[in-house]
């Protein structure tokens, strides 16, 4: 992975740097020792290591907007930072930037129950929201399954899904409003407990943009009322096909589960050996289906997605009796990473999204391609929104693995796109898949995106390197490719 | 008058952006121009008309996704997912009562971030649009976002499209999320709140699963055409459940129990009457054709007494969506549209002058006013999509 080179003017005025960042942020908010910066060397990509010009942990707005001022005053890059666990390699460090982490910013604002609403630091987890408010019967829907981890500042970085996407939405669709700091050192606020922008819709546009638009300070989110019921479903069929033919028939039938998620043999396999979680080994694929709501409308829908799957064929059938059972369902799709990592030294998890009619094609060309590169895949789905996550095993002591292991990820999200899905879709870009922009997007699609970071940053020095493979100089872009000043369009109907 | 330019194809479209950008004229998008009456006035050197770029492209029921030409008309869009028993689940309005115009296209729709009753549930236009084909001030074609939901694969621009109402860019193509219809409908109705703040709050924190929440005072209940309504003889807080038939009986049954207490009685409306109430509501039906219309977005809790204080000061009328997040305010003709006060009553929030005349909209601000740096930001980003200041100038400025 080419990243750009670091500037070695930066470099040479390291002291410098860290001088001015102590003045702005005392004590141990400022980390210039080696050994302790090795800390922040990688995200959840782990393959990816490089240590960072120097660490800053702000603990206010205040300070986040005089770090910005100075390090843009000075040409000094910045890589914002949650808790390091994004799986794309956003916070992967730059020799010559400024790791700006927002760990200390781990405030719960306010919690507003009658706007259905919590304004929280970056720094907070996206359980610690759920926790907070779950006492009154609330929860945040997005749930990555990072979820314990993984603060809310990043969420909105990485446009965060999980299992309830479907049903629920993504982050984008339960933000209401951010404070942030732009490259400049000025802080905006955009949206609020309100519904809705006054002009254009930067709080979409900022949300999943992987830090390269502005540092994120304070956030509200929406909480809804949990579900009065939950209850699992576990289908398993003897092919691909049925399952997803199942799938298909579920959401044909008007009904929008609250998860449904997909996992192959090998998956099923390694998740109920990791722990019993009621999964029958002889089927060849499995779903879990999450019906949630009023109690009888949980028990209506149980009723009808029994009868969709038996038509399906399902050969395995199994309704969750209790809150407990319903768990037990869910905990090997829970883990489903640790249960791939007892089967296989290494694995590498990609992330791509597909139309859903097309996960048997794409299963069956995975097989083909697991042949040709001699690893194997496990698949978990969240079946409901189309976004695949297949799990390449690999061994990185063994010489070429990881090459091998890349390239059969990187085939794998080619034929994603090929299919009509997208490249990610809830882990991002980040450095693992920034060379393969070109596969979705053309040069001219590429530099219409840039045209907003060009608005925000147009020094290009907040992450760069990171999304997009060449960062076009924003002064370039601008230029109008306009020719002759005629009527150039005889053909056109005129009234 | 300005010329119409009426393409038939992608490539008329990048000839006649060419054209204006090197000639510094001025463009005025449109499908069917029935939304026109929203933003400043547009002095524009030609109409570029797309309601010729119709037809939907892409319909997959089993995906839950559509894909259209911008120009494809509303009524064609809507016949189709009524076949397959499906909807656009942001309940798009339509201009007939607010601007006297019928039609619309699905460009204009989704450019305008259009939405209704039951985007506190699902959200707005801009959460089920998915993607789209434009092109950009320069007579660049290019695409963003796809036709799935689950995508962080570079910037969002979809969402800085929608509700960008043709400044950045001209839409094209456009594929979008629908979602099944739901089996049936209620509506609960609670006559005469004693705390209308209290009720809504109530009605919307409850488990029940909302998907419309609004209130009616006496005058405009007495205005609608369903007869439970109009003949309350008091105000009507009226809340929808949606779902399969057991789930709504039960959830009927317990709304009318948390908010029999609240009022002088309640009531329910099954689907018929359902439908004909929240349409009226989302589509502005009750103020008279002369009346300017603010539409006020402000937190949900704060909107009750907003829109009392500013119906008493201004002699005004008002109905309130969105569980209160959302108040139609009409009030009687002014030079200013009221909107010091109007402005002046929010501490948070936007408001937007959705309906007044040509003359009145060319000086007052129809969009909230932003911050300093905020109003940088957004210029940096016109510049940046639209150099030559062709697409709509100064429509949301």
């Amino acid at each position: 992975m080419k990243m750009p080179l670091p500037d070695r003017q930066i470099l040479a005025k390291r002291a410098q740097i860290v001088g001015r960042l102590r003045a702005l942020v005392p004590g141990e908010g400022v980390i210039a020792d080696e050994d302790e910066l090795r800390v922040f060397e990688c995200d959840g990509l782990m393959a990816y290591k490089q240590l960072p010009l120097v660490v800053v942990l702000p603990e206010t707005t205040a300070q986040v907007s005089a770090i910005l001022k100075t390090c843009h005053a000075l040409g000094v890059k910045i890589v914002p930072r949650g808790a390091g666990t994004g799986l794309s390699g956003g916070a992967l460090p730059l020799a010559d930037a400024v790791t700006l982490g927002l760990g200390k910013f781990k405030k719960i604002l306010d919690i507003d129950y009658a706007n259905r609403c919590a304004v929280v630091q970056p720094g907070v987890t996206n359980m610690a929201i759920t926790n907070a408010v779950a006492g009154e019967g609330y929860y945040y829907a997005p749930d990555p399954s990072s979820r314990i981890a993984c603060t809310i500042g990043g969420n909105v970085a990485e446009n965060a899904g999980g299992m309830h996407c479907l049903k629920y939405g993504l982050t984008t669709n339960n933000l209401l409003g951010v404070e942030m700091v732009l490259m400049n050192g000025e802080v905006i606020r955009l949206g609020g407990k309100h519904l809705d922008a006054g002009g254009l819709d930067l709080l979409g546009a900022i949300t999943g943009s992987e830090g390269l638009l502005g540092v994120i300070t304070e956030v509200t989110v929406r909480i809804l009322k949990k579900p009065a019921t939950q209850r699992a479903l576990l289908l398993g069929f003897d092919s691909v096909e049925a399952g997803g033919d199942c799938v298909a028939k579920i959401i044909a039938g008007g009904i929008v589960p609250g998860a449904m998620e997909m996992m192959d043999k090998m998956a099923i396999d390694a998740m109920q050996r990791f722990v019993d979680s009621g999964y029958p080994l002889d089927v060849e694929s499995l779903l879990v289906v999450e019906l949630d709501g009023p109690e009888a409308e949980v028990e209506y829908l149980t009723g009808r997605v029994e009868k969709i799957a038996s038509e399906a064929g399902s050969t395995f059938l199994r309704v969750s009796q209790s809150e407990a059972e319903r768990e037990q369902f869910w905990k090997g799709r829970m883990s489903a990473f640790p249960s791939v990592g007892r089967i296989s030294p290494d694995y590498m998890t990609m992330d791509g999204t597909i139309p859903r009619h097309r996960l048997p094609q794409v299963l069956a060309r995975m097989t083909e391609m697991s042949a040709k590169y001699g690893l194997r895949v496990a698949n978990v789905f969240h079946a409901g929104d189309g976004n695949l996550h297949p799990l390449v095993l690999f061994d990185a002591n063994k010489a070429g693995d990881l090459d091998k292991a890349e390239a059969f990820g990187a085939d794998i999200l080619k034929l994603c796109v090929e299919v009509g899905g997208v490249l990610s879709g809830e882990h991002g870009i980040g450095v693992e898949k920034r060379d393969l922009m070109g596969k979705m997007f053309t040069e001219v699609d590429l530099q219409q995106q840039q045209l907003l970071k060009c608005a925000f940053d147009q020094g290009g020095l907040l992450n760069p390197g990171k999304v997009y493979p060449t960062l076009h100089r924003c002064a370039e872009m601008g230029r109008l490719h306009v020719s002759g000043g005629r009527l150039p369009f005889p053909d056109i109907p005129r009234f | 008058m300005a010329e119409t330019f009426k393409p038939e194809t992608v490539n008329h479209i990048v000839e006649a952006t060419q054209w204006a950008a090197a000639n510094g004229m001025a463009l005025d998008i449109c499908g069917h121009g029935t939304k026109r009456g929203l933003g400043k006035p547009v002095q524009a050197d030609a109409v570029l008309d797309l309601s010729g770029l119709s037809g939907i492209t892409l319909y997959e029921p089993e995906e839950l996704v559509m894909s259209a030409r911008a120009g494809t008309p509303m009524a064609e869009i809507e016949a189709a997912l009524q076949e397959a028993n499906q909807m656009l689940a942001f309940e798009p309005w339509s201009p007939q009562f607010l601007y006297g115009q019928t039609g619309g296209t699905i460009g204009g729709v989704l450019a305008c971030n259009g939405s209704g009753p039951r985007r506190m549930q699902v959200g707005a236009a801009r959460d089920h649009m998915l993607g789209f084909n434009a092109v950009g001030g320069g007579g660049e074609v290019f695409k963003s976002g796809g036709r799935v939901v689950k995508n962080v694969t570079g910037f969002d621009l979809t969402k800085l499209m929608a509700g960008a109402m043709g400044t950045l860019g001209v839409l094209t193509d456009v594929s979008f999320k629908v979602l099944p219809r739901p089996e049936k409908a209620r509506t609960v109705l609670l006559f005469g709140a004693v705390d209308v703040s209290q009720a809504l709050i109530k009605a919307q924190c409850s488990e029940h699963e909302l998907s419309a929440c609004a209130h009616l005072p006496q005058v405009l209940a007495m205005r609608s055409s369903v007869d439970f309504v109009k003949n309350a003889g008091a105000s009507v807080t009226a809340v929808r459940i949606e779902g399969p038939a057991p789930s709504l009986a039960v959830r009927c049954a317990a709304l009318r129990e948390l908010l029999a207490p609240l009022g002088a009685g309640v009531d329910e409306l099954h689907t018929v009457n359902t439908e004909t109430l929240w349409a009226e509501i989302r589509d502005v039906q009750y103020f008279d054709a002369t009346k300017q219309i603010w539409r006020i977005s402000v937190a949900p809790s704060e909107g009750p007494a907003i829109a009392v204080g500013l119906a008493d000061r201004l002699g005004g009328e008002y109905v309130l969506d969105w569980a209160g997040g959302l108040i139609w305010l009409a009030v009687d003709p002014a030079d200013d549209a009221h909107v010091n006060s109007v402005r002046g009553a929010l501490a948070s929030g936007h408001a937007t002058l959705m309906r007044a005349t040509q003359a009145v909209r060319r000086h007052v601000p129809v969009f909230q006013p932003q911050t300093d740096a905020l109003t940088a930001l957004t210029a940096r980003v016109r510049e940046n999509y639209d150099p030559a200041g062709i697409f709509n100038p100064g429509r949301m400025v």
